[in-house]
């Protein structure tokens, strides 16, 4: 549940898509979530899942299990890539394509991933019956949706903001449109995938933890991996076993982390677009070694030849398709059809939304729903604010003291990486022993993970505050309450909205394995929107689940329109000196 | 090599190009423009800011379609981007992510030669620019005359038989910029590239002079060819000569008496809301006032003196000029400016006076704050959204020409306290005082 904001374009702020768009495309993916969510009783019953292998607790099968989980990671960044390059690319360049593609992806970027877990594994199941592959590829595809929707805006943004001159440099130059794909456009949106890529991250480990033991209704499912361990050591009450998980995640995020992103970041700094040497360039061991490597780069230079050689033919569409996506001039029957189909496709999804959701569901149903999403709303208001309160005096101390912040900031990215569910068993296990009160002491759960964005936001944010506007405060000798409120707040204020932006829409999404726990036989329930979906999801309600989640977009929608873009344009308005 | 007048390599026909006004009108940008790039010139196209010249390039590049016209390149139609017309963009428009010899190899991509080959065509361009050594440096490595010899250098690699240059020097310190402009006229004379004939964009009066056989002077708003100046002098050329200096005071003053036209056209078009003003801030004006005043003009001067003494182009030095003479100032004539009797009251005066003068002429010379200021009176609360002044502008001028205006129009009202302007509800207002 990432957030983009406005484009900035000559001075002024574009919203980036019209109002009904959005409107059309909330109803589109909500109807077919419930629509879904009321058809997929039927599909339940016949579902034999494959023979579930069974999990052992033993702390030396953890490097298997965190293997495995690994695995799941590196598929799903490769299918994200996949959808990024083909969906963004066609939302890009294809007027009509657009105005569907691209308000789909904003409404789906908010509609919560764990919610409709377990739409997608009885899908994946039905698709594969009786193979392991079914599980397996919906625990990939939970992973996929938390990276797909950001890396396919990132790139999107990309696109459509690629440098003027470098877009006439390679008109002038006659690329074809493969060969202008490959020399300007990936590598121009290279940065800003990249950062999308790692800031998903978090998302991934979570969901793919998340989504390995899952039951819904009477399928129980338990793929070999952490979080399968972990679930398995909460329903023996292991605490000594989700210790040794702890271990075993945080291990692999630092290789994974290691092997594949540092490199990542340092070979991408290579594409960054400012034209100025930069202060600190990101560096890799890893990418070090296999740069000097001579053997290995013998190996691997006729790949990169082959590769480059590939990237520099000449493909190109054959023209008469150029028409039918709307790549060509402006067509006005064209375009009226086109509007026509949109049109129809919302009217029919409306109308199944009222026969199957009527059949099924009642205002009273909604009543509840909308209720318990007050609860919550509540919930993540006061711990964003809390954390607010924290984590943002520190992250100004941390991040106008580079020393510091250079040892910090790797840490807080590791934190907000780490998949905080795995943590969850502890607290429980203290909330249980203490015998405090759940509706208060699991709240903190949902937090638990996405503050980590306030802090290192906040501590870049501070770390790049102009030292001048430092020396001037000092030198008018401004200090105490009005320095924080006219120097440092305004000036960290962007970067603050950015993390808190993302650490909101994470506790949305966290609140459904936050607000209803269990340790053992024993379950704890706070309320609230999450454990209303948790709760139908064990039980296999379907049209609950799908107006759980339904609702929970809504509110999410509604915060993202109503209080995180305004407060984004505000802050980078106000902080332009232009 | 002298101005020989061959057949034209680029022939631009009745070329139109329009914007359309937010009410729907057609608003030209470039008027019946009639352009011939002969073989074997440089051909130097001047004009200020706005003035459609860079429009115009991309227009014999292919790579904007005029709304009107037609485009001949060795005598067939052009369609889009052809093969031999290479283009040198002001921010150079290099690869970031490419070495140099990786940037100059791109602009081969499109042949489809064979490797080898390419790599050789590659090498000989970049001996020829003189940027051997440098092959395997990223551009963010180079200093901003090296990127842009890069720049030249994937132009040349096609052996262009059409060379377009939008602006290439602008972007370089003044030593940098003369070097560049010295190494490419000597490969020109010695005639080391296989190019035919050169189109060099320009806001710099003396860049034409120096470097072109023959100079067409832009009118802004819309842009038209304003003179077809030859300028038929010797290579090398000082700079110094008598000869130079005056086909340069020739450029200044066909500027200058365009410009006039051009104010006083639109000072009598729409109750003066057409009147577009130029980027002027108050402290520029107010400079360029102390500047007349003092030695060794003692309120006049030659323009193109001035900017010569100050090291301004044409666009830094005409906005400031315009300025004062909308607001009556100081005059401009026939490529001089001279003093007003408000304008030497003005230097005189201390704070206070200088902003009552100041604010007595805004309110009697520029229509726009006349009119801004009537609206908040008649207002209640005194107030009123500074997008009804620019939807109203957007009925005369293009979006951009209306932004400026009314940041000039509120920077001096500001100065004048005739009204505030409130960026954050974006609000005109009248101060309470």
């Amino acid at each position: 549940m990432e957030h983009h904001a406005e484009i900035l374009r000559d001075g002024r702020w574009y919203r980036q898509a019209p109002g009904w768009r959005d409107l059309a495309a909330t109803v589109l993916v909500l109807a077919l979530i419930l629509v879904l969510g009321s058809t997929a009783r039927q599909m339940v019953a016949p579902l034999g899942a494959a023979r579930q292998p069974d999990i052992t607790l033993s702390p030396l099968a953890l490097p298997f299990y965190a293997l495995r989980t690994t695995m799941r990671m590196l598929v799903a960044i490769a299918a994200s890539l996949f959808f990024t390059f083909t969906y963004a690319t066609l939302a890009a360049k294809s007027r009509r394509a657009e105005m569907v593609l691209v308000p789909l992806l904003d409404v789906l970027q908010s509609v919560p991933i764990l919610g409709y877990l377990s739409f997608t594994v009885l899908f994946f199941v039905a698709l594969f019956p009786g193979n392991e592959l079914g599980p397996e590829l919906a625990a990939i595809f939970a992973i996929f949706t938390s990276q797909a929707w950001n890396m396919a805006f990132s790139f999107y943004q990309s696109l459509r903001t690629v440098p003027r001159d470098l877009d006439e440099a390679s008109r002038s130059f006659r690329f074809s449109a493969w060969q202008r794909f490959w020399r300007l456009e990936v590598p121009f949106a290279m940065p800003g995938l990249v950062w999308n890529t790692m800031m998903s991250m978090s998302g991934g480990w979570f969901f793919v933890v998340a989504s390995e033991a899952i039951a819904v209704g009477d399928l129980q499912i338990n793929l070999p991996g952490v979080g399968s361990y972990v679930a398995r050591a909460i329903a023996e009450r292991d605490l000594a076993a989700v210790g040794w998980a702890i271990v075993a995640m945080s291990a692999a995020i630092l290789v994974y982390d290691q092997l594949l992103f540092r490199p990542l970041v340092a070979w991408a700094d290579k594409f960054r677009f400012e034209q100025t040497a930069a202060a600190s360039v990101p560096r890799s061991w890893v990418l070090d070694l296999f740069r000097r490597a001579r053997l290995l780069r013998r190996v691997t230079s006729p790949m990169a030849a082959g590769l480059a050689s590939a990237a520099r033919a000449r493909l190109s569409l054959p023209p008469a398709l150029h028409g039918l996506i709307g790549w060509g001039p402006r067509r006005r029957i064209g375009d009226l059809a086109w509007y026509g189909l949109i049109i129809a496709g919302i009217g029919a999804a409306l109308r199944q939304l009222y026969r199957v959701a009527g059949a099924e569901l009642s205002w009273g149903d909604v009543a509840v729903a909308a209720g318990e999403g007050g609860l919550t709303l509540l919930r993540v208001a006061v711990l964003i604010a809390l954390a607010t309160v924290v984590w943002v005096p520190i992250g100004v101390f941390v991040g106008l003291r580079p020393k510091l912040a250079e040892a910090a900031q790797p840490l807080a990215q590791f934190l907000a990486a780490f998949p905080a569910n795995l943590l969850f068993p502890v607290a429980v296990f203290f909330i249980l022993r203490f015998d405090l009160a759940p509706r208060i002491w699991l709240s903190p759960l949902m937090v638990l993970g996405t503050q980590w964005y306030i802090l290192f936001n906040v501590v870049a944010g501070a770390s790049a505050f102009p030292s001048d506007f430092r020396e001037a405060a000092a030198s008018f000798r401004i200090g105490g309450w009005r320095w924080w409120r006219e120097v440092m707040l305004p000036g960290v204020f962007p970067f603050y909205v950015t993390g808190a932006i993302t650490a909101s829409g994470g506790a949305w999404n966290a609140s459904i394995v936050a607000e209803a726990v269990s340790w053992g036989q024993t379950r704890l329930s706070a309320g609230g929107l999450g454990a209303y979906i948790a709760e139908r999801t064990a039980a296999g309600d379907f049209p609950r689940i799908a107006l759980g989640i339904a609702v929970m977009s809504l509110f999410v929608i509604a915060a993202n329109r109503l209080l995180w873009r305004p407060l984004y344009a505000f802050a980078e308005r106000r902080t332009r000196l232009d | 090599m002298t101005a020989t007048a061959g057949a034209p390599t680029i022939e631009l026909r009745k070329i139109c190009r329009t914007f359309a006004k937010p009410s729907g009108e057609p608003l030209p940008v470039l008027a019946d423009i009639d352009l011939a790039l002969r073989d074997g010139e440089i051909l130097g196209l001047l004009g200020r800011s706005g003035s459609g010249k860079s429009t115009l390039l991309r227009i014999a590049a292919g790579l904007i379609r005029p709304t009107s016209g037609e485009i001949l390149y060795r005598g067939a139609p052009l369609e889009g981007p052809a093969e031999g017309i290479a283009v040198v963009f002001q921010t150079f428009a290099l690869f970031p992510w490419l070495t140099v010899l990786e940037n100059v190899e791109a602009g081969l991509d499109a042949l489809g030669l064979p490797r080898a080959e390419a790599r050789r065509r590659a090498q000989s361009a970049i001996d020829l620019i003189g940027l051997d050594g440098f092959q395997s440096a990223y551009p963010r490595e180079l200093s901003g005359g090296m990127r842009q010899r890069v720049g030249f250098a994937r132009a040349m690699v096609i052996e262009p038989l059409v060379l377009l240059m939008d602006e290439p020097f602008s972007a370089l310190d003044v030593l940098t910029a003369e070097t560049l402009r010295t190494d490419f006229l000597d490969l020109w004379i010695e005639r080391q590239m296989p190019t035919r004939s050169v189109l060099l964009v320009t806001h710099n009066i003396e860049e034409a002079v120096l470097m072109c056989d023959r100079t067409l002077v832009l009118s802004s708003n819309p842009g038209r060819i304003a003179a077809d100046i030859p300028v038929p002098l010797a290579r090398p050329r000082n700079r110094l000569d008598d000869a130079f200096r005056a086909i340069v005071d020739e450029i200044y003053s066909i500027l200058t008496s365009r410009a006039l036209a051009s104010i006083k056209a639109q000072g009598r078009l729409h109750g003066g809301l057409a009147q577009a003003l130029p980027r002027a801030s108050v402290n520029q004006m107010r400079g360029l006032l102390e500047t007349l005043a003092s030695a060794p003009y003692s309120g006049s001067a030659e323009l193109g003196a001035l900017a010569g003494a100050l090291s301004f182009e044409v666009d830094d030095l005409f906005p400031i000029a315009e300025g004062l003479h909308i607001l009556e100032f100081a005059e401009l004539s026939a490529g001089s400016l001279k003093l007003t009797a408000a304008g030497r009251t003005f230097v005189r005066c201390e704070t206070e006076e200088r902003k009552r003068l100041f604010n007595e002429h805004l309110l009697k010379f520029v229509p726009l704050a006349a009119h801004i200021r009537r609206v908040l009176d008649e207002r209640e609360g005194h107030r009123a959204p500074r997008v009804r002044f620019e939807s109203e502008l957007e009925d005369h001028m293009i979006r951009r020409d209306a932004e400026r205006t009314l940041r000039a129009v509120t920077g001096w009202a500001r100065y004048a306290e005739v009204f505030e302007y409130d960026d954050t509800m974006r609000m005109f207002r009248i101060g309470k005082r």
